[in-house]
Order: C-alpha cells, then sequence, then structure tokens
C-alpha cells in the first residue's frame, strides 16, 4: 500500500520507536518566540542543559511588538519578555533575528521568506498557527513551551502518530473570492472540531491554482478546525518560492532537494483515514458572526437564529456567540457596521494579501467613523510593500501603517480593540476577548476588509465598481 | 512534575463547548516568564466583572465549586493557541484532573507535562453526569490512573482510556528530557545519516 505525504515526511524522522506506539521525532526546524520561550530556556538552565542544535534553531520577537515604534516598549512585563529573549538568544547561542534586524517579523512569515522553510522539513513551534509551513509539504506543527525544552535540549520530540486526513478542494475560485473565504468556508460548514487528532493533506485541483501565500493562509487556519498539522505537496510553485531565498540551499545542494521534493507527494493507492470534498467553486466572500471560527457564513446571509439549530449544545452556543457579539438573528451580514478594520497577522500579512487590499483601497476613502490599521508581517513585507508604493495607497485612504508584529491579532500589545466595538480582521480567531476585553471580532478576508473600511460596514467585495460602494 | 496515581476531589461542571486557551488564560498574562502564579488569572473574563469583583454566576466562583480539583466541561475543551500557560493557571488553580467528550490535542500534550490528568469520556457519560451533577445527585470524584478506573460519590463507575506511554509518565512524575537523552546513541547515529543540506542553515 502506498504511502501519504503525511507519512513519507514522518517516516523519513523516526530516531526510535517504542513499543507502546510513542515516536520519537527528529526536528529540522525550530523556530522560537518571546511568549512561549523564557520558561522554556529557565528549565534548561536549571538542569544545566545546552540547546543541542543551535543551528537548526531561528527566533525573533512578535507578540508583543509595538508597531508604532517597535523599540517603545512601555509595558515592562513586555519588555521584559523581549529582552529575555535577546538575553536567552545570546546565551545559548540562538540566531535572533531581533527588532534591529531587517529580517524580524512574525515567525510564521519570516520562516518561509528567509528560506528556512522547506519541502519535507519538520518543524515546530511554540505556536499553534505553526500548521502555516504545512503549504510547503512541511509537517509543521505547534507546541507546548515544555515540549519547546525538550527540542531545545534533544532536537527531537515524543509523539503518537497521528490519524491522516484528506481534504480535497475542489474548482476554481470567483473573482474575489479567496483562499481565506476557503478556509472559513469549510470550517464553518464542518465544524470547529472535526480535524482533532488527524494530519491533514489539502490536495484537489483548487490548490495548484493558488500562490504559496494563499496555500499559506489555508495551512495556517487548520489548527482552527482542530488539525494537528495541515499540509500540501510541493510543485513548482513551491521550488519557485523558496528559490533563491536566504537560507535555501544552493547549487547542487539545491538540485538535490529540488529532486526529492518533486516526488514529495502522497502515492495513488496512499489510504487516508478520513476523506473529505470540498467544492469552491461556489463558494462567496465570508464573514463570521460569532466566537469561534467555525461560526460564519457567506456575505449573502445572515446572522443565524438558534431556533434553527440542528442541537440543544449548538443553540447554545449560537446564543452564547450572539449575546456576546450584540447581534440579532436575521441581521444581513451586509448590514452590521464596523468601527475597525485590522489587515495584518500570520494569516493574511504577506506581500500578496497587502496588493490585494491595496487594489480595492486605491483611490477610495476609508468611511467615516472607523479606524484602519495596515500591520505588515515582516520588515521585508513592509520593504516590498513599500518599494512598490501600497504603503501610499493605504496612507491616502486614511489607514494607518504600522511596523511588523502580531499586533492586534492577539493584541499582546498595544493594538488592542476596545469593548463593544466591531473590527473586520483577516487574523485567525474571533475568540471572546481575543482582541481586546469586549471586543468583537469578525474574520474576513484581505479583500472583504479593505472592502468594510471603505463602506464602514461588511459588503461583497465583488460589488465594488469604478464609482465606489454602496453605503 | 507532581505525579498523579489516584486522587480523590470535588467536582465543578462547566456546561460549555469549544472553551479556548483564550478564555482559560488571556492574553494579557502571558508576559510573565515564569511558570507559577498564573492561577489567579485562570477564566479571567469570565470570572471578574469589569469592577474586580468574582462574578458570582461563573462555575468556579459559586459556593459549591469552592475547592474544586476535578473540571466536568463539554466538547474541544482548550481549543486555540498553543499556550502552555492554560495548563499552568489550571494547575495553580488547584485542578488535577479534567474530564472532557474530547480535547484539543496541544492542550492535551501540555497536561501530562505538568502532573494534570486530561480524561476522554463519552459525550453521552459527560451528558449523564453534568446533568447529574447539576441536580446536586453527587459532588465528589475519586479517579485512579493505575486502574483507569473513576467513580462519583453517588456510584457511577467507569473506565477510561488512555495512552500507556502518557500514563507512565504521569504515574511516576517523569522528565521527559531525562528519558530522551538516554537515547543519545540513536540521535547521534540519526544526525550522522542525515546529508548536510537537510540541516540547512549556517
Amino acid at each position: 500500500m502506498g504511502r501519504t505525504l503525511f507519512e513519507k515526511v514522518w517516516d523519513a524522522h523516526v530516531v526510535k520507536e517504542l513499543p507502546d506506539g510513542q515516536t520519537l521525532l527528529y526536528i529540522d526546524l525550530h523556530l522560537v518566540h518571546e511568549v512561549t520561550s523564557p520558561q522554556a530556556f529557565a528549565g534548561l538552565r536549571f538542569a544545566g542543559r545546552k540547546v543541542r542544535r543551535p543551528e537548526l534553531t531561528f527566533a525573533t520577537m512578535d507578540h508583543n511588538v509595538p508597531t508604532v515604534n517597535p523599540k517603545d516598549v512601555r509595558d515592562a512585563i513586555a519588555r521584559k519578555q523581549i529582552e529575555t529573549l535577546e538575553q536567552n538568544c545570546r546565551e545559548f547561542g540562538v540566531q535572533l533575528a531581533g527588532l534591529d534586524s531587517p529580517f524580524q517579523g512574525i515567525v510564521h512569515v519570516i520562516g518561509p521568506e528567509l528560506g528556512l522553510t522547506m519541502p519535507g522539513k519538520t518543524i515546530v513551534c511554540g505556536d499553534s498557527h505553526t500548521s502555516t509551513h504545512g503549504a510547503f509539504g512541511a509537517l509543521a506543527f505547534g507546541i507546548g513551551t515544555s515540549e519547546v525544552e525538550h527540542v531545545l535540549a534533544t532536537q527531537c520530540l515524543w509523539q503518537s502518530r497521528p490519524k491522516t486526513m484528506r481534504i480535497q478542494l475542489n474548482g476554481a475560485l470567483q473573482p474575489g473570492v479567496t483562499a481565506k473565504d476557503v478556509i472559513l468556508g469549510l470550517i464553518a460548514k464542518y465544524g470547529v472540531n472535526f480535524g482533532t487528532g488527524h494530519v491533514v493533506e489539502y490536495a484537489g485541483s483548487l490548490i495548484p491554482q493558488l500562490s504559496m501565500e494563499q496555500r499559506m493562509t489555508i495551512c495556517n487556519m487548520s489548527i482552527e478546525f482542530g488539525a494537528r498539522a495541515g499540509m500540501m505537496a510541493p510543485d513548482e510553485t513551491t521550488i519557485a518560492y523558496v528559490q533563491g531565498r536566504r537560507y535555501a540551499p544552493k547549487g547542487e545542494d539545491w538540485e538535490a532537494c529540488v529532486a526529492e521534493w518533486r516526488e514529495l507527494k502522497s502515492d495513488l493507492d496512499a489510504v487516508f483515514d478520513v476523506d473529505v470534498v470540498f467544492d469552491v467553486h461556489d463558494l462567496e466572500p465570508q464573514v463570521t458572526w460569532g466566537t469561534n471560527p467555525g461560526q460564519g457564513t457567506g456575505i449573502s446571509g445572515v446572522v443565524p437564529d438558534p431556533k434553527d439549530a440542528k442541537s440543544e449544545e449548538e443553540a447554545l452556543a449560537i446564543r452564547q456567540a450572539l449575546e456576546y457579539m450584540d447581534l440579532k438573528p436575521g441581521t444581513k451580514i451586509s448590514e452590521i457596521p464596523i468601527q475597525h478594520v485590522f489587515i495584518g497577522s500570520c494569516t493574511n500579512a504577506r506581500i500578496e494579501d497587502l496588493r490585494l487590499a491595496a487594489s480595492i483601497v486605491k483611490g477610495r476613502r476609508v468611511a467615516d467613523g472607523v479606524r484602519a490599521v495596515v500591520v505588515p508581517g515582516s520588515k521585508q513585507v513592509k520593504q516590498q510593500a513599500e518599494a512598490e508604493g501600497l504603503h501610499e495607497i493605504f496612507l491616502e485612504a486614511g489607514f494607518e501603517w504600522r511596523e511588523p508584529g502580531c499586533s492586534a491579532c492577539l493584541g499582546m500589545n498595544p493594538d488592542i480593540i476596545p469593548a463593544g466595538e466591531r473590527c473586520a480582521s483577516t487574523s485567525n480567531r474571533n475568540f471572546e476577548g481575543r482582541q481586546g476585553k469586549g471586543a468583537r471580532t469578525h474574520l474576513v478576508s484581505p479583500a472583504m476588509a479593505a472592502a468594510a473600511a471603505i463602506a464602514g460596514h461588511f459588503v461583497d467585495v465583488r460589488e465594488l465598481t469604478s464609482e465606489g460602494v454602496t453605503a | 512534575m507532581e505525579p498523579i496515581v489516584r486522587h480523590e476531589g470535588l467536582v465543578v461542571c462547566m456546561n460549555r463547548v469549544n472553551v479556548d486557551t483564550d478564555q482559560i488564560i488571556p492574553k494579557q498574562f502571558l508576559k510573565r516568564i515564569e511558570r507559577d502564579g498564573f492561577g489567579e488569572f485562570l477564566f479571567f473574563d469570565w470570572r471578574y466583572l469589569p469592577d474586580g469583583s468574582p462574578n458570582p454566576d461563573f462555575e468556579l466562583n459559586r459556593p459549591e465549586a469552592k475547592g474544586a480539583t476535578i473540571l466536568l466541561v463539554d466538547d474541544n475543551f482548550g481549543c486555540g493557541s498553543s499556550r502552555e500557560h492554560a495548563v499552568w493557571a489550571l494547575r495553580d488553580y488547584g485542578f488535577r484532573v479534567i474530564l472532557a467528550p474530547s480535547f484539543a490535542d496541544i492542550f492535551y500534550n501540555n497536561c501530562f507535562k505538568n502532573g494534570l490528568l486530561p480524561i476522554r469520556i463519552p459525550r453521552e457519560l459527560y451528558k449523564q453526569l453534568s446533568e447529574s451533577h447539576a441536580r446536586g445527585e453527587w459532588r465528589r470524584m475519586t479517579v485512579d490512573l493505575e486502574q483507569q478506573t473513576a467513580a462519583t460519590d453517588h456510584g457511577v463507575t467507569f473506565s477510561f482510556e488512555i495512552d500507556p506511554h502518557k500514563r507512565h509518565m504521569l504515574l511516576h512524575g517523569l522528565d521527559d528530557i531525562g528519558i530522551t537523552l538516554q537515547y543519545e546513541d540513536e540521535i547521534a547515529r540519526y544526525e550522522a545519516s542525515r546529508r548536510p543540506y537537510q540541516f540547512v542553515y549556517a
């Protein structure tokens, strides 16, 4: 029987298998950030241990970093956390893209853009959105701080073999519909825990049509339906993306890698524990109305009525969500007003996302009463965007143009949405309090966020014409 | 790590699905660089009113929940962010056992590193236990990890499944890293078998 992509990567990294099913897996790349690592380094220090392979470990700071002036960290505890990472990296010999580095940025943006992320690697980080890197055909997943310490000390991780799921995304996207809408639509249909215990491979006719940025958006949110990891087989698009990047292999090494990567895919007779088919050709732009990423619908939809729920539990969950979000059943999604727009995060702050948003706002103005912010995913993304003049488009339209970081995706830095106000956000989680206590988050694509900024409420980005938005 | 072999304690039930780690420990408390002291911030936004006083309606604040060490909760507990701070907060508050129909994967793994026992129970059993608990029919539970059994104080008993490796680690309070380092030869052999470019970056 053939093997899946996941099984091939897994098998290539087995150091030791125990009779009880536990596998010691070798980790090729360990990404580190300031929030989930201090206790791990402290554990090493306490036990007198070293980082086993500092050259396979790469750190940056992203969660706490202010986006107006990154060096002006006024929160003393946040500053301490950032300084602790700097000190830990010095002491243990770990390379750091710090605040002064031209490569600093959100850890899941810089890994791929530096060429650290490559097909066939095992990649971990103390961060659930590590699933992002699976877009390259890597096995990439988030771990807790104890596991961070374990990887630092041993470069390995104990794992029990997950189950496999294939999600076939079939069809072509309508203009104005993006990868973000695909993953939001998928989670809205199947729920927030249908992937639990599984490594997902995304396949189907849609994938070859997608850029690496779009693929990363889909893999990034695999964790939002509980999947351990999301993967896509590498193809020529993947290879072209990696080629020439800072840490990508060169010369003969590159040729050897490419030869391997072209073979790195699920065998035709490979069997998955679960097979799902999701058609995308009818998909419309998505907007979440609730407090988990599965509570969403198309832009032509309405806020649901708990009375129509399939189960008592679902009805309860809808009621709780609507109470927090202050929404009434039957309200048209397009009639929900917003006060904030956040374009950023490891889901949607890459250059292509910014190009897309800029193409919508060009020549238009942010609606009165809306505060709209763009936070590029990394220094390199920011630099590229400025070279293309995107920042001018945003600034002329009334957007704020910030420095890179996780920012309002989780509001660990000063970028917080005030209680009771609504934000159209390109991030990945609409949990209660995620963007600030009492803040109400609606997850959307960069195109839909840009359109909402102009209209002051949600609007189908496909209705935007040269005459402007129907307000 | 503090081992867990047998635990008897008061049970609190939270009839909520998809409790994410942002609720268990909100982001403003993730800036500390220690592992301890997170208990007072557990479920912060649900537990306290805007003026800082305890929210009397929140499950953990009810008089009958005072001193609870076992949490009974609905599907997909611990979803979202990988933050181990969620487990540290639950442990620091005093919890030793969590029973739920399902847990998010990263949270589930984190529990075992910190002496917190997560037990998966069938959804029907969850409904039965949470409903009878709400009716006041029982309050306490005894969990025996060695036997993989549990019993309520009103006589409902059940057994549960757990990965033998994880069970062993928890029973003996073992440090994963110490065990892994016993496989140093295997790790070194594996590293020697890889080609240098597979370890890119220099």
